[in-house]
């Protein structure tokens, strides 16, 4: 099986709901690649199925309700939906490793940070305790919080948010995963750390060789962090490009609405902040045409009627192509505009 | 902390006093003296006995008269019972509640958290909703309803076990298990149903779902990051419960005429035996209080975040 040089490789994912109103799409029809040492984004808005791609990837679907309907994830050649629980047991926290919105509730309150990361480490390294102890003390040292070997012992509710975030990377990382997932890592958090985590995850991921898909709501964050940029739609990736294409030049209206709605400092104080009208479209009853039609300033009859293949309307000097699923653009990159 | 279990351990004599007065007061509100019977005795006959007891003298005099023989130890003569003190009483059938409400106590609490903990890992499958049945079924049937039908079954029909009794030559320890398990029954069904509710609340936080990304196994999981954060609230259950299920159920005692301290509260009662109710709601109130304070104390030990300063 070829994977390009992929590391993970996302085709066509459909995760779907069965809820007691009817099947919700939460992610219908994704595809992503990810290159090794790659800092992808995933921005969207809540409900656009960003977490619930991660969370697949995962295996972390709450079983019952969740239903894979069709698509592979392939890290490696391999193709995680279909591997075991033992298998993913190994990929979890070894391969991939997760990190999480909430630092202060996602580390385990009632165990030291010690106990933690070491169960950890030694899950998936094969060292004994006191050699998990030492690359835990490394781990925790490498992410910046001072004066580790004290502090290893420490429980969770001794840390600020942001040096538990910092926990949760070092934990994560601790076992030298190829892909490093961080969902919302740094909403909980306030700006000046924000700019710290994002600093420090861009730094981790040169050194180690880390890829990182980062996944956020808030185009700062990603635009800080990531090389590359998917945005979210109603399960759906609109546009994806490399990250100075994008903010340079977004093709989607929806992009470009997200865009301009990031308030920005030299902007006249007492002007009305812009938003995006309208709300994003029940995933249980998805439109025939575009889920973005509703709230689209340049919508079209054709853009109610079919649904917009992602198309690729130009290609960087760097080779990264930008893609696009919107019918103003036709498949030669000209527009209707 | 050491600070804290000091002025916690004094603070239990004020709390045991305000009871001892509050029932003082209630047992000379009530109408009747231990010596109004069907049968009324001579007038004579009556001084006489209100002398002995001190009953002649006005109720504060009594209530001071009663404390100052409490702070010595001395919790009197029951009026009712002739043959030995309110402390002979007491220590004579304490440790036969204690042993009964022991027992209970360790199976209620063992079943109990084990089904509460299935049912929440296999939430919402009938075996879930089997065991809940289980548990709703306990909390539903009164304890003189489901000790009658396990002396039916297992000694009027089945000839297994003997019908009540306790501890003895001839029984040994058959006549334990009917009270034992009458008694545990309805606290493993209150310790099952917020055992399942608390181990579901805590599969559902953010740290289990760090816990699974990390790759443990669901055993993992489940006995090192869910238990302990799971059982905190039984163990505050447990400290009020401690307490009345140790003293023994009245009518687990009635029904299996078990000789607990029981029997003595309930008749003590009815003959208005003021010393021995009393002296047996003061060891009440001292149980209680000092299981609370233990489980306040033992906070501290089981999460991390409390600090008593």
């Amino acid at each position: 099986m070829s994977n390009n040089g992929n590391i993970l490789e996302i085709n066509n994912l459909k995760t779907y709901f069965n809820t007691e109103d009817g099947v919700v799409k939460a992610v219908d029809g994704v595809s992503i690649s990810l290159k090794p040492g790659e800092l992808i984004g995933i921005v969207g808005e809540s409900g656009s199925g960003k977490s619930i791609t991660a969370m697949t990837i995962m295996g972390l679907l709450p079983s019952g309700t969740a239903n894979i309907d069709s698509g592979e994830v392939l890290f490696d050649g391999k193709d995680l939906l279909k591997a075991s629980e033992r298998e993913m047991q190994r990929v979890r926290g070894g391969d991939i490793a997760m990190i999480f919105q909430d630092p202060m509730t996602s580390l385990n309150p009632f165990l030291r940070i010690s106990t933690q990361m070491i169960e950890t480490i030694v899950l998936h390294q094969n060292v004994k305790r006191k050699e998990a102890r030492e690359i835990a003390i490394k781990s925790l040292e490498m992410v910046g919080i001072p004066d580790p070997v004290k502090v290893v012992d420490s429980y969770p509710h001794q840390f600020s948010g942001g040096m538990r975030q910092r926990v949760m990377i070092a934990m994560a990382l601790s076992c030298n995963p190829k892909i490093l997932i961080a969902d919302e890592p740094t909403t909980a958090l306030d700006v000046t750390i924000q700019a710290q985590i994002i600093d420090l995850l861009k730094a981790l991921s040169a050194d180690l060789g880390t890829s990182i898909i980062m996944i956020s709501h808030d185009l700062g964050v990603i635009a800080g962090l990531c090389d590359r940029i998917c945005v979210m739609y109603a399960g759906k990736i609109v546009e994806e490009s490399c990250a100075v294409d994008l903010f340079k030049e977004p093709y989607h209206p929806y992009t470009q609405g997200l865009i301009a709605s990031v308030p920005r400092v030299d902007m006249d104080v007492t002007a009305r902040l812009i938003s995006i009208e309208g709300q994003p479209p029940n995933l249980l009853n998805l439109p025939k045409g575009c889920a973005f039609y509703d709230r689209c300033p340049k919508r079209m009859d054709i853009c109610r009627d079919k649904l917009p293949e992602s198309k690729v309307l130009k290609v960087s000097e760097a080779g990264d192509a930008h893609r696009v699923a919107c019918w103003l653009y036709d498949e030669k990159g000209g527009s209707h505009e | 902390m050491k600070v804290y279990a000091i002025k916690r351990v004094l603070g239990l004599i004020p709390t045991i006093f305000v009871i001892i007065s509050i029932s003082f007061a209630m047992l000379h509100l009530a109408p009747g003296d231990p010596f109004s019977s069907e049968r009324p005795i001579p007038p004579e006959v009556r001084a006489n006995l209100e002398a002995k007891y001190g009953l002649d003298k006005s109720p504060v005099i009594q209530y001071f008269n009663y404390v100052g023989r409490l702070l010595h130890g001395d919790l009197g003569l029951s009026i009712f019972y002739k043959d030995y003190t309110v402390t002979e009483y007491i220590l004579k059938s304490l440790p036969t509640s204690l042993t009964l409400g022991g027992l209970a106590m360790v199976l209620a609490l063992s079943l109990g958290v084990t089904v509460g903990v299935l049912a929440a890992l296999f939430k919402n499958t009938y075996i879930d909703y089997s065991l809940m049945g289980i548990a709703i079924t306990g909390i539903s049937i009164p304890l003189f309803v489901i000790g009658p039908v396990l002396q039916y079954v297992f000694a009027l029909k089945l000839g297994l076990l003997p019908t009540s009794g306790w501890l003895s030559s001839i029984n040994g320890w058959s006549a334990v298990i009917m009270p034992v398990v009458t008694l545990a029954f309805i606290y493993f069904a209150e310790i099952a149903r917020i055992t399942r509710g608390s181990i579901l609340e805590v599969l559902k936080s953010d740290y289990i779902r760090t816990a699974r990304a990390k790759g443990l196994s669901t055993r993992v999981v489940v006995v090192r990051h869910t238990l302990k954060g799971g059982l905190l609230p039984i163990v505050s259950f447990m400290g009020p419960t401690l307490a009345s299920i140790l003293t023994g159920s009245v009518v687990v005692e009635q029904i299996f005429r078990v000789p607990g301290i029981g029997r003595y509260f309930v008749e003590s009662a009815l003959h208005r035996d003021y010393f021995l109710l009393l002296g047996i709601v003061v060891i009440y109130a001292a149980l209680l209080v000092v299981f609370n304070l233990i489980v306040d104390l033992l906070y501290v030990f089981l999460d991390p975040r409390i600090d008593y300063k």
